[in-house]
């Protein structure tokens, strides 16, 4: 019923042992005690449960963030926002149906809401492309963005692509670029911007509507630079190491979040998002309502340049032994 | 000289999408001259160092090679050229000051696969006498005082890390600040992987960075050299006021092994070269290396007040 990864094995064989005591107790009508076997036993599976997910490899994360119950933007969407009117179209090409975007209310506030959008079934991952945009997803996003920056809408982005997609047409349409001027633009628009991650962020396809004034990311979700099957293939030259790259990697919420690289992690119901759609979406909401008022209480300007100085101090390096190096404190031009 | 036939396989950039080159790449794009077998040929020309053109095939004298900035004579196709010669083929002689020499990278991440990176940059520093993948400077081309950034493909393919990414942000933030052009020669496989998101991050960095170079009304020329691929070519790579490529440079987004797996299609002839993307509009004008400090210059002209028009405050 709940769709279980091979690995949450020990939490099925718990609970297949607990349907059987229940099903003899009711079977044989049989005494009291037995009831409180059963009650142990289920604080005992919820206690494993909950230490088991705690402590989920990266690799295990990575499986639920792909879960295919679990909810994409479309379900936020849904439940975490009311009254979306979706806007089509890149005005230049065609409307790219792995980003969804549109006019929005988020509790009382009006907002632009932009998402990769992955498919339920074949039949919309076709429609959807797996959720991996062409350069026209990215243009739309762009262009509707930038009309919500006119208006004064906030703009929220849902992450939740394996990548770009990497074909023929994207590259004769230059999705690199597109990707890379929606980088340049969000860096300038004046609007509160909030992304979420909400399961696989995907490289390039991810951060192209990730410029934000603050990353939020789902407890199971991972942000990377690259997936863990390709960066096994490059490394041991076998896809099948994907396990051991996506712990070398560090791309799960929490290790992103001791890096400094994302700036909250929302918590997910026990088991993962998949298990509870309306709770999470309620996370969801809740976190971008509060991060959303806080950054409406900063002056635009200033919102812009701390995002700037937000990205600005991403990177680990040493400045090295350079005599008479001018001094690291320099302006910044966004100020 | 216009057939768009696709790069060398042997020197083609790294598969993943969006990131880094494989391990081995460093060792096999970089042609190293071999002595010639002929040996009559050898006490003609005593130097004795010839490299076989892997376009056309002949021979070519390394003297001559590099006297044409490593353009075969014979049928122009365009070596690798590593960043100091390039600067050197660019800048007015003893005109360029480099800033932040000395800053290398940190393994953040400990990140080990079947070397670890503190290991691979120790390898790769020594071999090419680099710090990182790009050098970084002001220099002084025709009337105009630049900054120039040159990215080195035989540093761990030219991927960006945190690195590639702040020298270039500096030197971008520099530019804004003294109001000066801005020209960065990209050659990379992309973000580099043993950096994690740190790299993916450099994209934000330095594209935001461009959006405030170009609000200073300054130009920003990019140019493309073989090859640019991933996470260089989706941020400062495809941001420029003018693109410029090298002749038959590879360039794109995803890897062409990547796009040949996930469409199982036969690729179109000259997939991803700067030809086939000149034609599809991504490219304001395809230079030879040799031409390319003139017609540089000659942008700077026309983008650029001279410094004697200039009214000053
Ligand atoms: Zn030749």
């Amino acid at each position: 019923m709940k769709h279980l990864l091979d690995f949450e094995k020990p939490i099925t064989d718990l609970q297949q042992k607990l349907a059987g005591l229940r099903e003899q107790t009711a079977a044989r009508q049989l005494d009291v005690d037995f009831d409180e076997d059963i009650r142990r036993m289920e604080a005992e599976i919820e206690k494993k449960k909950k230490e088991f997910y705690a402590n989920l490899t990266p690799w295990q994360r990575v499986q639920l963030a792909r879960h295919p119950k679990r909810p994409y933007s479309l379900d936020y969407i849904a439940r975490s926002f009311t009254g979306f009117s979706e806007l089509r179209g890149d005005r230049l090409y065609s409307d790219d149906r792995a980003i969804v975007a549109g006019f929005a209310r988020l509790g009382d506030h009006r907002v632009m809401v932009v998402g990769t959008q992955k498919g339920r079934d074949t039949k919309e991952n076709i429609l959807r492309n797996f959720g991996c945009a062409h350069p026209e997803g990215y243009r739309k996003a762009l262009r509707l963005m930038g009309l919500a920056d006119r208006f004064n809408l906030p703009i929220i982005t849902l992450i939740d692509t394996a990548g770009a997609d990497p074909g023929i047409g994207a590259e004769e349409r230059h999705i690199a670029k597109a990707i890379a001027v929606n980088l340049r633009e969000m860096a300038l628009f004046k609007v509160p911007i909030i992304s979420m991650v909400i399961g696989e962020g995907g490289s390039g396809g991810a951060i192209g509507i990730g410029v934000s004034d603050r990353v939020l990311i789902l407890e199971n979700a991972y942000y990377s630079v690259i997936s863990p099957e390709g960066c096994a293939s490059i490394l041991w030259k076998d896809r099948t190491a994907a396990p051991k790259a996506a712990a070398a990697l560090k791309i799960t919420a929490r290790d992103l979040l001791e890096l400094g690289l994302v700036d909250e992690v929302i918590e997910e119901p026990l088991g993962g998002a998949h298990n509870d759609h309306d709770g999470i979406a309620q996370s969801v909401r809740t976190a971008l309502l509060r991060n959303l008022e806080s950054l409406l209480k900063v002056d635009p300007e200033l919102r812009v340049r701390q995002r700037y100085e937000k990205f600005r101090r991403m990177g680990k390096f040493n400045e090295g032994a350079a005599p008479g190096a001018p001094a690291a404190a320099a302006v910044s031009p966004a100020g | 000289m216009t057939d768009p036939s696709p790069p060398t396989p042997d020197s083609r950039p790294p598969e993943p999408a969006l990131t880094p080159p494989p391990a081995q790449l460093d060792t096999s794009f970089a042609r190293k001259p071999r002595v010639a077998a002929n040996k009559s040929r050898r006490r003609d020309i005593p130097q004795g160092l010839w490299t076989k053109c892997p376009e056309c095939g002949e021979m070519v004298f390394d003297k001559e090679l590099e006297e044409q900035l490593k353009t075969c004579p014979h049928c122009q196709f365009h070596f690798p050229l590593c960043a100091r010669k390039r600067i050197e083929s660019l800048a007015k002689p003893g005109s360029f000051e480099e800033i932040d020499a000395h800053m290398t990278s940190v393994d953040t991440l400990e990140f080990t696969g079947t070397d670890s990176y503190a290991a691979k940059l120790e390898k790769h520093k020594s071999r090419t006498g680099l710090c990182d993948a790009v050098i970084t400077g002001f220099c002084r081309m025709g009337a105009h005082r630049v900054a120039l950034g040159v990215m080195d493909f035989n540093f761990l393919g030219g991927s960006m890390g945190s690195v590639v990414g702040e020298k270039i942000t500096r030197l971008i933030e520099a530019a804004t600040l003294q109001r000066i052009p801005l020209i960065i020669i990209s050659s990379s496989g992309g973000a580099r992987m043993y950096e994690g998101m740190f790299s993916l991050m450099q994209l934000a960095k330095t594209s935001a960075a461009i959006a405030y170079h170009g609000r200073s009304k300054s130009p920003y020329i990019s140019v493309l050299t073989h090859p640019t691929t991933a996470g260089v070519m989706a941020s400062y790579a495809s941001l420029g006021d003018l693109i410029i490529s090298e002749p038959k440079a590879m360039i794109g987004f995803a890897g062409p092994r990547v796009i040949k797996d996930t469409t199982q299609a036969e690729l179109p002839k000259g997939f991803q070269t700067a030809e086939f993307l000149a034609d599809r509009g991504l490219i304001d004008a395809i230079v030879p290396r040799r031409q390319m400090r003139e017609r540089l210059t000659e942008y700077l002209d026309y983008l650029c007040a001279a410094p004697a028009a200039k009214k000053t405050a």
